[in-house]
């Protein structure tokens, strides 16, 4: 018997906080080499379904320790701008420092150019993921 | 002033929303398949939404004035799981009823394979079935995937006409004005595009190929945004006639490619007014033929 035992029928009959608690789960298990490869594809499976969620709870844990160590850089990257949408600090985002690249950075800068053309501020977290400053705007795309 | 929304979710909506959309004009809507806030696990559970779409939500609208249809599609985000995706087997005999007037909403979410291959497949629907088809933007990365939806369209070999896409901004408008597609905006409270940021665009770009709707499901949306959006264009100079035009004739000019809108006032209903009756007179706005009867038992 694993931690992530029946994790995927914990996940898929419980509530919102039966879910977290499933994904928190994995979080811990992240670097500790305690999931199998099978167990792995299946967090991966929850993890993107959970990701497809508009309960900010579920999206933030989702994007912890395990997307961070396991999840590819296209969910990803869709993860951490679903929690600019949601307004979620990006504090929750495992590995953001590390996993940043020029795509986020690219998607960052055309929020942001949409923000600025609608009248709307562009918040801090969103800034903070924009390419540095001197960097082209264009690089990336 | 008569108004068509070509884009609300009268599902998630109350009675009160319906009395109060007949008082400002709205007198037909098309009512888009979506997801319910919470993913859905099973086909049936999409079948038995469609025919609450072309059912009861059809009988609900009606018994306040209003001429409800529908499109059916699986959603984007419900794409992505494989236990929803054999729906798309189901689509074509929905597609064959006199309530749905098109396809959707369709589109991106994340841009993944599987969006891809649903957003093909709704788009070859389209083609086969002769009907217009309504397409999403995503929102976290909109202009590239406005960009790559356009690219799509025109592989598939779909009319740009029989397609609106939906949900632009002032960064996605002038791509799909130049693909010759229909342009959606949906007038949010604070988000996706307000009233006055639309007078602006319309004022910029004019009137023709411009669908207004209020998009409003369970999240904090306004059914009366069309409505209000008519109000801000009349207020910017704007004449009765060209609100007419976005808010009523554009979407009936293009849901009627699909044959079947029934745009004939309920019985016991009337007409909304006229666009010259109150030419000028933005104070009746909505006022002149707002009683709603009494809504039988039976409704409820």
């Amino acid at each position: 018997m694993t931690a992530t035992d029946g994790m995927e029928a914990r996940y898929r009959d419980g509530d919102t906080e039966q879910r977290i608690a499933v994904l928190e789960d994995l979080n811990r298990h992240a670097y500790d080499g305690a999931l199998a490869d099978d167990e792995r594809e299946a967090g991966l499976g929850l993890v993107r379904d959970a990701l497809r969620a508009n309960d900010p709870r579920l999206v933030s844990a989702a994007m912890g320790a395990f997307a961070g160590r396991h999840l590819g850089d296209h969910d990803w990257r869709h993860g951490v701008m679903k929690l600019v949408f949601m307004e979620v600090p990006l504090t929750t985002v495992d590995r953001l420092v590390d996993r940043r690249d020029a795509e986020l950075s690219r998607m960052a800068a055309d929020l942001a150019e949409e923000r600025e053309a609608a009248g709307r501020p562009v918040p801090d977290d969103l800034r903070s993921l924009l390419p540095p400053v001197g960097a082209a705007r264009e690089e990336g795309r | 002033m008569r108004i068509f929304d070509p884009h609300i979710h009268m599902s998630s909506r109350t009675t009160d929303d319906y009395e109060a959309m007949y008082a400002a004009g709205v007198r037909a809507l098309v009512e888009p398949s979506f997801w319910l806030g919470q993913p859905r696990t099973s086909v049936g559970s999409f079948v038995d939404y469609f025919d609450a779409l072309t059912g009861w939500e059809r009988f609900r609208a009606s018994q306040f004035g209003i001429r409800h249809h529908c499109a059916v599609a699986l959603n984007p985000k419900e794409a992505n799981d494989a236990r929803c995706r054999e729906v798309l087997a189901e689509l074509p005999r929905f597609l064959r009823r006199e309530s749905v007037v098109a396809i959707g909403e369709t589109g991106y979410d994340s841009m993944t394979a599987e969006e891809d291959e649903v957003l093909e497949a709704h788009l070859a629907l389209g083609v086969e079935h002769r009907l217009p088809v309504i397409v999403h933007t995503p929102h976290r990365d909109k202009k590239y995937g406005t960009r790559r939806t356009l690219e799509v369209i025109a592989e598939s070999g779909i009319e740009p006409g029989l397609v609106v896409l939906d949900h632009l901004n002032e960064v996605t408008i002038e791509m799909v004005k130049e693909s010759g597609a229909w342009m959606g905006f949906s007038i949010y409270p604070d988000t996706k595009m307000d009233p006055h940021r639309m007078v602006a665009l319309l004022q910029r770009y004019g009137t023709e190929r411009v669908l207004v709707n209020s998009a409003a499901d369970w999240g904090r949306s306004d059914p009366l945004l069309t409505a209000k959006t008519g109000a801000a264009m009349l207020d910017a100079g704007f004449d009765a006639a060209d609100v007419d035009r976005v808010l009523w004739q554009n979407p009936v000019e293009f849901f009627a490619q699909s044959g079947r809108l029934d745009l004939t006032p309920l019985p016991g209903f009337a007409l909304a007014n006229a666009p010259e009756t109150f030419s000028g007179n933005s104070v009746r706005r909505g006022g002149a033929d707002a009683t709603v009867p009494a809504v039988p038992e039976a409704a409820r």
